[in-house]
């Protein structure tokens, strides 16, 4: 089977490569960019771990071929932090109301959530879950996940991060 | 999990996409969103050995007002349906549905006429489509059909489309202003197919039902128009008995499966539950 060129920006980076067409996206990334942020979880389009932001999308990269995505803008966790070097909003989130324990979902979760405020600035905890439905955490329970991605809005916005009454 | 090998074509127009799909016959699959196709393939339930790739045909993305009908592009996605001011105005119902299809990640990608082409059972639109009463653009190497999506389901992954053929758009006509609608869906957790979904779209006029359509997702082979559910109330003014009637009609023409999401006998009960949640939901929001 002919090889596909595919030329795609990653994290910021031009990137090209020769690929079967049957490589899937996160073994692109993973196996051929080394950018193993995203993660291969459940490998059937349900858990999330492999979350990647693609021309203002959230996308599985699982279930996306390499060469579907020739010629996109893509985003990684590797992609998250600031230029100098700090944490982005979400990541100081995550740590700050310990949004992860084992932390295999956390790259997808992030990436999930980066979109989720870049579409709602100010999500009420409902649509924040809703906004996460695709992502699974096994250790969490979600609760700080949400703490985490609230945290990260209100520093956005520029207001003081208040905890709703429990 | 690794796909079977396959050659990939991204064609720009319907014209070389039909082309393509002729040529390959068998060997070739049209791929849409994907959400359905790729997971198939890498359980190799697919192997395709060409994929014609739709998403590089710009003709086949949007939503667009015609007459007195809407036309969505088969590569418009649920998440473009859920954005769709359009939508949200003359048929609020498919944001409803498009709404508990999968997660957001799936919806970003996945697409109407993947969803409705396909032939998945489990599937939200196509019932949905029924109700509606819409009509499948459906192109091919001697032109284009024009299929009603009433027609159109033969079997599970069994439909009126043709080897080569590929559906281009679907085509709505607006319901009444003030129409009463909902989409009820019963499923285990987000992103599950339904156990049992209904759809509903009527209108009423002095206080009864002047027009009525029922659809209902996943218990049988194919999506179901419940044709004498509706027609029973017709003229009623949806009061609990006559709802009862109803919900026993639609009742009586499920077959669906005993799986993971129960047994047959509990799938059909809950269709008619469904049904009968979407039937009051609908009453709520249509204009006397």
């Amino acid at each position: 089977m002919a090889k596909s060129q595919v030329g795609m920006k990653v994290n910021g980076k031009v990137v090209e490569a020769l690929v079967e067409p049957r490589m899937l996206l996160v073994h692109f990334l993973r196996d051929q960019l080394n950018i193993t942020g995203p993660h291969i979880g459940c490998e059937t389009s349900h858990c999330g771990a492999c979350t990647v932001d693609l021309d203002g999308k959230s996308v599985k990269s699982c279930t996306m071929f390499a060469v579907q995505a020739n010629g996109s803008d893509i985003r990684t966790i590797e992609g998250m932090a600031n230029a100098d070097g700090t944490l982005h909003a979400l990541q100081e989130g995550f740590r700050e109301m310990h949004g992860l324990q084992c932390g295999f979902c956390t790259p997808g979760m992030i990436m999930r959530a980066y979109r989720l405020l870049q579409e709602n600035k100010n999500p009420t905890e409902e649509k924040i879950r809703y906004g996460i439905s695709g992502n699974l955490c096994r250790c969490t329970g979600y609760q700080n996940i949400v703490r985490a991605i609230q945290f990260a809005a209100a520093k956005i916005n520029g207001v003081p991060f208040r905890e709703a009454a429990e | 999990m690794i796909p079977g090998a396959f050659n990939y074509h991204r064609p720009a127009s319907v014209a070389e996409a039909v082309g393509l799909l002729a040529e390959f016959g068998d060997d070739g699959r049209a791929l849409a969103g994907g959400h359905s196709l790729i997971p198939m393939m890498k359980l190799r339930l697919a192997m395709p050995a060409n994929l014609v790739d739709l998403a590089g045909i710009a003709d086949l993305k949007g939503v667009r007002s015609d007459g007195n009908a809407v036309v969505i592009g088969a590569m418009t996605t649920q998440h473009d349906l859920i954005g769709s001011d359009l939508l949200a105005t003359k048929i609020p119902i498919l944001r409803e549905t498009s709404l508990v299809i999968a997660d957001p990640q799936v919806r970003y990608l996945g697409t109407v006429g993947g969803n409705v082409a396909n032939g998945d059972p489990g599937n939200d639109m196509p019932a949905v489509m029924m109700c509606l009463g819409a009509t499948y653009h459906v192109a091919g190497k001697e032109g284009e059909r024009r299929l009603p999506a009433r027609q159109f389901y033969q079997g599970a992954y069994i439909t009126a489309l043709k080897t080569g053929e590929v559906l281009t758009a679907v085509r709505i006509p607006v319901p009444t202003a003030g129409h009463g609608y909902a989409y009820e869906k019963l499923k285990r957790k987000v992103g599950d197919y339904a156990t049992a979904a209904a759809a509903v779209v009527l209108t009423f006029k002095g206080g009864k039902v002047e027009d009525c359509s029922i659809g209902l997702t996943n218990v049988a082979d194919t999506p179901l128009w419940a044709e004498e559910a509706a027609r029973i109330l017709i003229g009623s003014s949806l009061d609990a008995p006559i709802i009862k009637r109803a919900v026993a009609a639609a009742e009586a023409i499920t077959s669906p499966a005993s799986d993971a999401r129960g047994p047959a006998a509990y799938r059909t009960k809950m269709a008619g539950v469904m049904l009968a949640r979407a039937l009051t939901r609908a009453k709520s929001r249509a204009g006397a």
